[in-house]
């Protein structure tokens, strides 16, 4: 016999506590809505979000927004050079830093790697460096270097590679592990050495991996290397930032704008290389 | 080698031979071809990027030269990170903490305000990536166009970078964590709302069929076909990116946009060397405090979603 509607209405008025959570669990419910409804209000005082000061800061977005239309275009070729150099010298980062962490993170990841080092405390201590390195911030990372090489794009190449040292090795040595077995006995069967088994067995399994982490990392460190010249590291964010401070409104939109086509362009050519080298649908993500 | 000779060499082989000696030569071509072309970037990135930079250094006898910029500035950056050491010794060592962490009130309040800028801004790029992930997902957006207007908002709110962001917030909200907050809760927006519209896309679109055919309309749909089945993924990447706010909230008082950031900017400019090596370690510190947490509490809903295994 199935219940109808009203079966289960009585049932609800007679066993109100039957049909609901237990009270603790209400409870403990109500409490971290509570909580966090109270940590929002107090935050949103705290942090003076009154509705003057939203609503002049609106007329003033307003304000600087309508600096975008018409856009600013540089007169002459000398200035166009600047923002094209500067460009440029954003990417040139991204890519020497890309590639300077990859040479030194390549042969570190083997360290890191289970099938590969069979000592314990090496792979270990080898994996919380990779920690450490990742918990650097990039841009504090930049800062360092900036004091030690000046302004400029060197101090923010050597921190996107400082960073990706990290990354790369950690990554990398996943991709190592995530190999079959089976070429490698292959190697091993036939005669080959450990290295060559690493090098016929394991290395075509990772190369495709390996590429396709590579271009995703240099595509994200170009999106880095835009704000490491805010705190003084070269390349567009450097002129970005000194137009704000000067607030030359119009150009800063140009130059956002240029941004934003210019890390499109880098995701397209990137997502082009992957497909031709890899070709993989499913790698290529 | 007497054995192979009386074998013969027929035509297809000798063809075989041919086409697999033109491939491999096309094989070399290209790879000499990309090895240069990666070269000639390499170097001239690294020209960009003033490796090949001259720059005057003191030496030792108080005389000034010119060497190359990357020699010249590893004895600097030695310099400056063991300035930043502080000087601990064993007897001494509740002293020396004191005087290391001689700001802790300042820096605490600020770790505070650091922490509660990641909170609200995560909570800000939540409510607004979760709207937007609806109209921006190919198969729920109600039409064509209100999808491709919330699929670019989106890009380019991810696009320019948070700092971006608060420069330009900090000039019109004024100084202090409110910019901050709107900086990287609008970041948090674009990234969230396309992680969230990406799963959106991978759902069963059964539910919101029945409910479609119950009489639903677009936000029923939406309410009790879609939500139900995305609402795990939502949280676990939330947390993740709530960790990632924490780490942009720690740097972006050094555009003025409340946070340790300021701090940060301070201790530089006044050149207080250990100042800087314990704000590093705070963060250092929160950062793994707060990844350790979030790691175990996404377990854990991941694990619930799975089932109570408990």
């Amino acid at each position: 016999m199935t219940p109808t509607p009203q079966d289960i209405q009585a049932a609800m008025a007679a066993h109100p506590r039957a049909f609901r959570d237990t009270p603790a669990v209400r409870f403990r419910k109500i409490a971290l809505w509570i909580g966090f409804i109270g940590l929002f209000c107090w935050c949103l005082y705290d942090f003076n979000f009154a509705p003057e000061r939203i609503l002049n800061g609106m007329l003033r977005m307003g304000r600087i927004l309508s600096f975008m239309f018409p856009p600013h275009l540089w007169e002459t070729w000398a200035e166009w050079l600047e923002v094209f150099t500067a460009l440029g010298e954003t990417v040139a980062m991204a890519f020497l830093g890309t590639v300077l962490g990859l040479i030194v993170a390549f042969p570190l990841s083997f360290l890191g790697a289970k099938n590969i080092n069979r000592i314990f405390w090496l792979r270990q201590t080898t994996r919380r460096g990779y920690d450490i390195i990742r918990a650097f911030e990039i841009l504090i990372l930049a800062l360092i270097f900036i004091r030690a090489f000046g302004l400029g794009p060197l101090a923010g190449v050597l921190a996107i590679a400082v960073s990706e040292v990290g990354t790369f090795s950690k990554l990398f040595s996943e991709a190592l592990e995530n190999t079959s077995r089976r070429p490698v006995e292959g190697v091993v069967a036939s005669g080959g050495s450990r290295f060559q088994s690493i090098l016929y067995g394991i290395m075509p399994q990772v190369l495709p991996v390996h590429l396709s982490i590579v271009l995703y990392n240099f595509e994200s460190n170009v999106r880095s290397s835009t704000i490491l010249g805010i705190v003084g590291a070269g390349g567009i964010g450097f002129m970005l930032s000194d137009r704000i401070s000067g607030y030359f409104w119009d150009q800063v939109w140009t130059i956002i704008v240029m941004i934003v086509a210019m890390v499109y362009l880098i995701d397209y050519l990137s997502g082009l290389i992957r497909a031709r080298l890899i070709g993989h649908a499913e790698l290529a993500k | 080698m007497t054995a192979f000779a009386d074998i013969p060499v027929s035509a297809p082989i000798l063809q075989f031979e041919k086409d697999y000696a033109a491939l491999r030569r096309r094989t070399r071509i290209t790879w000499l071809v990309g090895s240069l072309v990666f070269l000639a970037l390499f170097t001239f990135s690294a020209w960009l990027g003033d490796f090949f930079k001259v720059t005057q250094v003191t030496l030792p006898d108080g005389s000034r030269d010119w060497r190359w910029i990357i020699p010249a500035g590893i004895p600097r950056l030695g310099e400056f990170i063991s300035k930043t050491i502080p000087d601990l010794h064993w007897a001494t060592l509740g002293a020396d903490f004191a005087e290391w962490f001689w700001r802790w009130k300042v820096w605490a309040k600020l770790l505070v305000e650091t922490i509660l800028i990641a909170f609200m801004a995560t909570v800000f790029g939540v409510i607004g990536g979760f709207l937007l992930s609806f109209p921006a997902a190919r198969n729920l957006a109600p039409n064509k166009w209100v999808m491709w207007i919330c699929r670019r908002y989106l890009e380019i709110a991810r696009t320019v970078p948070d700092l971006v962001w608060a420069l330009i917030f900090v000039f019109c909200f004024s100084v202090g964590p409110m910019a901050g907050v709107l900086a990287i809760g609008l970041h948090a927006t674009g990234a969230l709302g396309k992680l969230y519209s990406e799963v959106n896309e991978n759902i069963d679109m059964r539910p919101l069929e029945g409910v479609k055919a119950a009489g639903g309309t677009w936000f029923d749909q939406i309410r009790y076909g879609a939500v139900p089945q995305v609402l795990p993924n939502i949280i676990s990447y939330t947390l993740l990116r709530f960790e990632i706010n924490v780490r942009s909230s720690s740097i972006i008082g050094y555009v003025g946009a409340g946070g340790l950031g300021q701090e940060i900017r301070e201790a530089l400019s006044l050149q207080e060397y250990t100042d800087l090596s314990a704000l590093f370690l705070i963060i250092f510190v929160t950062v793994m405090v707060i990844d350790f947490a979030s790691e175990k509490l996404r377990h854990r809903v991941i694990g619930l979603e799975k089932g109570p295994s408990t």
